[in-house]
């Protein structure tokens, strides 16, 4: 066994995770405290990213474009959720998905006209564009440490938010009583705008970090959105604790299943098999967990309306 | 009653020649419109307005038309949108295709329907074997080729071991099977990613780093090549491990990636600084028209045009003279980007390979130039499976 690969692996896999984490955690709250099942939380990403392009590309500086990009995703998610979604709180899920889905297309053709079809790539500074040798043969880029940190403490921002802030109280009893909420003379429309728009930063600042790692083009919101949905689906709706624990695990069983398993049934198969079974079983993986998972607890690993 | 018959069966003829020489001759053109990949599509159809511009729209003294359908990668659409073509706009012709998979799935819906299939990219070995067919043509390569060309290149430089990366879906696995078919190193491993939607490589480049190869190869086409690109800077291997690519470093990815790519080596059959005049005439035209070097999607559409053309050509717009466009498509002396090369019995091109290398020109811009020829008129190893003659 390769120590190094394995603590290389453990890292991207918790990379992965917390990249997972910013953008379900958006979802969960929004779906958990608004019951709005938002398909355009994608798009959300993309515009992220776009920003981050284009803020970098004025300011030359991609540190000034986070800055940037933070607060306009933000206003992006609060006229979303002003224009469009207010309507559809009383409306049953399948609304809310026709509609969310239609703001998909809305935003990759908006996306399409102002950016054009090429794809835009966000360059690095230099001091982030390297790698670092954390051990003796450890060697990890540093961009990538970069985003672990940053993820981590955006995780305790959330948590410091909603556990020790009087929006966090109000937003946790949305979570569990939305009725109750608004009896009490709670500005619910207000706090939902909030709400949504933190998600929207959120999804925002996940897109940020993932622009420079990967291309910036139309769509690249969609499949990590599915990704984000399995994570709330298996962490518990509504529950940004269960967000942060199943997208750690979704990150390390995805990165580690990617790593490791066509050894492992290299092991026991001859190589054609395993050239076929290993790429197609990886990326089953995560999907694998959801199912075993619902099986045992169809409430998500923890709830948010028991507590 | 003969008589009143044999006149309308004339008059229907006279009729029908007369619609086919008003009629447009019918292009349907498949390829990736929309999604990351869009801007693929949008240089294939980019090329092939720039050869309707040059040949005037016209060919064998009738009107011609291209009609446009986006295939959103994904094989299902791509053969509905072929059957449309075939059933509905009842075309003359579908050409484009850039994925493997894509080409497959709409194999059938053009063969044997009547129109004949042109592939401007895609190149399964399916198709170049087993699958062929008279009605089939490509103007590109097919997909092991270039792969091979790349493994000759790297027992020449002495390379001993490998590391192979590809995307899990029919063109990577033909990639892979043509690298091991002429690298005679050793490959240390080889990792099949998810196609298209895995974008994070960090767990697969760890390993490549892990084994220690004297070179990476890989092939990833499109954005995902721009993707793998970035991270295999990022993660420090471009200093200490040389990488060796197909369709990765390319005139859609260069421009993105500028200086991360500078440098490394691919193997093509196409290169903007080939020297004859058909390619001049297009790379000048394209770069006139669109402000950007054309990539190996847009020379190949092009010449797709015009083989189609050379077709149309020769049976003076009569389309319906199947046995006489494909005789004169088989010459394949249409004046091709690449210069010269034949067809092989599978309809495949017999052709040069070349290794080209990232540079940026003294005008800034980065593009590709040619280092020297790998393969002269080589072909592809499947043309044995298929039975044509």
């Amino acid at each position: 066994m390769n120590w190094i690969l394995l603590i290389e692996q453990t890292l991207n896999g918790l990379q992965l995770g917390l990249l997972l984490f910013l953008l379900a955690a958006g979802l969960t709250l929004v779906f958990g405290i608004m019951d709005l099942v938002n398909l355009a939380h994608g798009s959300l990403y993309m515009v992220g990213a776009y920003f981050a392009a284009t803020f970098t590309a004025w300011t030359g500086s991609f540190v000034l474009a986070v800055v940037l990009t933070l607060p306009a995703t933000l206003l992006v998610g609060a006229v979303v959720e002003i224009v469009c979604l207010r309507t559809l709180y009383d409306r049953d899920h399948l609304d809310q998905v026709l509609a969310t889905f239609g703001l998909i297309l809305f935003f990759n053709e908006l996306v399409r006209l102002v950016w054009g079809p090429a794809g835009l790539s966000v360059p690095l500074p230099e001091f982030l564009s390297s790698s670092l040798e954390l051990a003796p043969g450890l060697i990890y880029p540093s961009y990538r440490l970069a985003i672990i940190i940053a993820s981590l403490l955006a995780a305790f921002f959330l948590y410091w938010l909603v556990a020790r802030t009087r929006i966090g109280m109000l937003i946790r009893a949305g979570a569990s009583n939305r009725e109750m909420v608004g009896a009490l003379g709670v500005n619910i429309r207000f706090l939902f705008t909030i709400v949504f728009g933190l998600g929207a930063a959120l999804a925002g600042l996940a897109g940020l970090m993932a622009a420079p790692i990967s291309t910036v083009e139309i769509g690249m919101g969609e499949n990590v959105l599915i990704l984000a949905f399995v994570v709330i689906v298996i962490g518990g709706i509504g529950s940004i604790r269960g967000a942060f624990v199943s997208a750690l695990l979704i990150g390390l069983i995805d990165t580690v299943g990617r790593a490791f398993l066509p050894d492992v049934i290299g092991g026991f198969f001859d190589d054609e098999f395993a050239d076929a079974a290993a790429p197609a079983l990886a990326s089953m993986s995560i999907y694998l967990l959801m199912a075993v998972i619902l099986a045992f607890r169809p409430e998500g690993l923890f709830s948010a309306r028991n507590g | 009653m003969l008589k009143r018959t044999i006149t309308l069966a004339a008059g229907a003829a006279m009729l029908a020649t007369t619609a086919m020489a008003a009629d447009p001759v019918k292009i349907g053109f498949v390829t990736t419109l929309s999604k990351g990949p869009a801007v693929l599509g949008r240089d294939m159809r980019d090329a092939a307005d720039l050869a309707m511009e040059h040949i005037g729209a016209r060919m064998g003294g009738r009107d011609v038309e291209i009609i446009y359908k986006d295939d959103e990668i994904n094989p299902g659409i791509g053969k509905k949108v072929t059957d449309e073509l075939v059933q509905k706009d009842r075309v003359d012709f579908v050409t484009g295709y850039i994925w493997s998979h894509v080409l497959l799935a709409s194999y059938k819906s053009v063969i044997g329907n009547g129109p004949m299939l042109i592939s401007a990219n895609a190149g399964p070995s399916q198709i170049a074997g087993e699958l062929c067919n008279e009605d089939f043509f490509s103007t590109s390569w097919q997909n092991d080729q270039t792969p091979e060309a790349m493994g000759e290149v790297l027992n020449q430089l002495g390379i001993k071991s490998i590391y192979v990366m590809a995307p899990n879906y029919a063109a990577g696995k033909n990639m892979v099977a043509g690298v091991e078919r002429t690298y005679k190193g050793e490959i240390l491993g080889k990792d099949f990613t998810k196609w298209p939607d895995q974008i994070d490589f960090s767990a697969e480049l760890a390993k490549a780093r892990a084994a220690k190869p004297g070179a990476v190869f890989v092939f990833y086409p499109g954005g995902a090549g721009v993707q793998f690109l970035k991270q295999y800077s990022q993660a420090g291997l471009k200093e200490t491990i040389p990488l060796y690519t197909v369709f990765t470093v390319d005139a859609i990815s260069l421009p993105v990636v500028k200086d991360l790519a500078v440098g490394s080596l691919a193997t093509q059959m196409w290169s903007p600084d080939l020297d004859n005049a058909a390619n001049k005439k297009f790379v000048d035209g394209f770069k006139a028209k669109y402000g950007r070097y054309p990539s190996f999607y847009a020379a190949q559409s092009y010449d797709a045009i015009m083989l189609i053309k050379a077709g149309v050509d020769a049976v003076n717009g009569d389309t319906s003279d199947k046995a006489g466009m494909r005789a004169a498509m088989k010459k394949a002396d249409f004046g091709s980007v690449r210069g010269a090369f034949t067809y092989g019995n599978n309809n495949f091109p017999i052709q040069n390979f070349y290794l080209r290398e990232a540079i940026k020109n003294d005008a800034g811009e980065y593009t590709v130039k040619t280092v020297k020829t790998v393969f002269t008129a080589y072909q592809d190893s499947y043309h044995s499976k298929c039975p044509m003659n």
